[in-house]
């Protein structure tokens, strides 16, 4: 899935190297180094997401959010800040942000993130069932089954999968998952995480041939459909 | 002159001197009006002597004719009750009376009239006010009482000296009374003001002094004193930070720039560098982690803005993080167990106490376990709502921390040597001291007789109104 993307950020390094990861990773890429020009390009072209920094010359960051969700727009935005408290994320969500990051990010984490805002603007929003390959989440009746097979979830873990699906094929980083799942954006030091998804996978590919939850390494988690 | 200057520029001064002019407004106000009083009164005495005298002196002229009346005030004359008389004929001959120069009244009209006369007495002579009652008889007749007003100015000069006196009086009072006030007012303020110079120049372990008598003085001591100690723990925290940062920074720093710089050397194939590169890239995120960590103590440490504290049930954090951290205790071969964990409402930030309990869980998870020891053991989180505040414990059945450190490793970067083996930044637990002091709360770590045992007690949101902190 190729997106457009508007990258908003003042440091020239930082940019170049966001930019080039972006490309690689198969994406158009517009950059504005101040907040002014990026205002008026985010209103002037349509994006599939826009990458905007909170420290701009010329007009701040959250200044230009307000801006393009006052002007009615729905782009989803990814505020990137070297602030990282509670508060200053708060901040940067309420000013119309769709997620906050914080500097310095692994690349990963922010494409993980970036095409998670991609996919949720083109997804049909309320989808009931999930599938991949032959695993089936229904949210309504809130059950899982693989093939014929029932799978029993504690809710935790059924919010875990759907969370997955809702995303699948593309990675879903740790921290994704305990803001996502677990509503918390605390550094839970160890790899909690870890053991929740080796928990999950358990359930849902022991005794099939064909693994569906992939361990992504230095990345994430992604679940797919290994023949797709 | 600067003690003087000094006073008049104090509060205390201004309040007396206020005081003190109402004080000799009021008192001026009541004796002139007293004095006034008096004077109607003794005049209307006077009027009513006078007009009783001339009253008998009439009839006795209707009785007996103008000799009649000639020889009575010739009689009374000479009494000498105060009373002076003019009778006087047609064309201005004395008949009868006193020997004054008061003759110029005899051509008024009838009536009262205010007049002064020159009296001779031994050895000087002197101007004498005197009231007078002017009556016409028949026969073109003219009949004069007057009556010394030397009562009523004798009074008029008590008065006087009486305002005089208790003005003085008044005025030596209240400057008395300015002294001692002023005196008690600045003395205190003074040597707190000396004390406080005594810090700013440097002596930042001195605090202001307490007399302990718990006056408004005292308080406002007392209240700056704890804001100097509050501003010390800042300081020492902000020295200790930077103390950190310089020791415990550069030292993985140095590591890292060395392994860069060794794989830069010696690695040959593309694998090497991509090893070396992940390596590096691993030590910077743990580095990053640190940096974060000491970020959100010192801000925790500085307190938060307002309006980031919210009333939040502590239970439901609880119960998320235990089930955040379940799987890790299972894996690590240990239960987590929850147990009593009541509706704890308290005001707080929600990221920062789940902060605090997972860094809590975090080491329950990897210091809980002794190796000797067989499968069973346990973490147990329990809380439970005393008076007004909710106690929250983190028990594990591991090595536990010695009594004699566990002050010492809620500081930042004391690791125990137990711990070295195990990944982590000595942040953890000063961090959640930080969060939990924000909150207004304590931490303790305690002997699980074997373990530790961790207890957290936080104020409970008192409904309504907004934390302070």
């Amino acid at each position: 899935m190729s997106m457009k993307i508007l990258v908003i950020e003042d440091d020239a390094d930082a940019a170049s190297y966001l930019i080039k990861g972006l490309r690689e990773s198969g994406h158009t890429v517009d950059h504005a180094a101040d907040g002014e020009k990026g205002l008026e390009m985010a209103l002037s072209a349509p994006y599939d997401v826009a990458v905007v920094d909170r420290m701009l010359p010329r007009r701040d960051g959250l200044s230009v959010i307000s801006a393009v969700r006052e002007e009615g727009r729905d782009l989803p935005i990814l505020v990137l800040s070297a602030l990282s408290q509670v508060d200053d994320r708060v901040q940067g969500l309420r000013a119309g942000g769709d997620d906050y990051l914080t500097k310095p990010y692994a690349f990963t984490e922010l494409l993980a993130r970036i095409e998670a805002l991609g996919r949720r603007r083109g997804a049909v929003p309320a989808q009931t069932v999930y599938r991949v390959g032959d695993l089936e989440l229904d949210r309504l009746a809130h059950s899982a089954r693989r093939g014929s097979l029932d799978i029993d979830l504690q809710p935790r873990e059924f919010r875990l999968l759907e969370y997955l699906m809702r995303n699948a094929g593309q990675v879903v980083t740790r921290t994704m998952l305990l803001e996502n799942v677990w509503d918390y954006h605390f550094d839970p030091q160890t790899n909690v995480i870890d053991v929740h998804i080796s928990r999950l996978r358990a359930k849902i590919d022991k005794g099939f041939d064909r693994p569906l939850l992939h361990t992504v390494r230095g990345a994430g988690y992604m679940i797919r459909d290994g023949l797709r | 002159m600067t003690a003087f200057g000094k006073l008049i520029r104090t509060t205390a001064f201004r309040l007396v001197v206020t005081y003190l002019v109402v004080f000799v407004l009021f008192a001026g106000a009541l004796l002139g009006y007293i004095a006034w009083n008096a004077r109607r009164v003794m005049e209307g005495q006077l009027n009513q002597t006078i007009e009783t005298e001339i009253n008998n002196l009439a009839d006795n002229y209707r009785q007996g004719g103008a000799r009649r009346l000639v020889h009575t005030i010739e009689r009374r004359s000479r009494e000498a009750r105060g009373f002076f008389y003019l009778f006087v004929d047609g064309r201005g001959q004395l008949l009868a009376g006193n020997p004054v120069d008061i003759g110029s009244i005899v051509s008024r009209q009838p009536g009262w009239h205010e007049l002064s006369y020159i009296r001779a007495e031994e050895d000087e002579s002197r101007r004498v006010y005197a009231k007078a009652r002017l009556f016409r008889l028949p026969n073109d007749l003219t009949l004069v009482v007057v009556h010394d007003l030397e009562n009523r100015d004798r009074m008029r000069i008590v008065i006087r000296q009486a305002m005089g006196m208790s003005l003085a009086l008044v005025l030596m009072l209240g400057a008395f009374g300015a002294w001692v006030v002023s005196r008690r007012v600045l003395r205190p303020v003074d040597s707190m003001a000396e004390a406080a110079g005594r810090i700013m120049a440097g002596n930042l372990s001195e605090r202001l002094p307490v007399r302990g008598v718990n006056d408004e003085f005292d308080r406002l001591a007392g209240h700056l004193n704890l804001m100097l100690n509050r501003i010390n723990e800042l300081m020492n925290g902000l020295r200790d930070v930077s103390n950190n940062i310089a020791h415990d920074l550069r030292t993985p720093l140095t590591r890292m720039r060395a392994a860069t710089e060794e794989a830069l050397r010696t690695a040959r194939t593309p694998d090497e560098m991509k090893a070396a590169l992940e390596r590096t890239i691993d030590e910077s995120d743990s580095l990053i982690r640190i940096f974060n960590a000491l970020l959100m103590i010192s801000r925790a440490e500085a307190g938060s803005a307002p309006g980031t504290m919210k009333p939040i049930d502590l239970s439901e954090i609880i119960a998320d993080v235990a089930e955040l951290y379940e799987p890790a205790a299972e894996e690590a071969g240990m239960t987590l167990r929850l147990g009593a964990n009541p509706v704890a409402p308290v005001s707080g930030n929600r990221e920062l106490l789940g902060q605090a309990i997972a860094n809590l869980l975090d080491n329950a998870v990897k210091y809980g376990r002794r190796p000797e020891a067989e499968a069973g053991q346990t973490i147990a989180i329990d809380s439970q709502v005393r008076y007004n505040r909710v106690i929250v414990s983190i028990a594990d059945n591991g090595i536990g921390i010695p009594a004699d450190q566990r002050e010492r490793v809620l500081e930042r970067f004391v690791r125990l040597e137990e711990s070295r083996a195990q990944p982590g930044s000595g942040l953890g637990l000063s961090l959640v001291a930080a969060i939990v002091r924000l909150h207004g709360g304590t931490v303790v770590l305690e002997d699980n007789g074997p373990g530790t045992k961790a207890v957290l007690s936080l104020p409970l949101h008192s409904g309504g109104e907004e934390s302070k902190t």
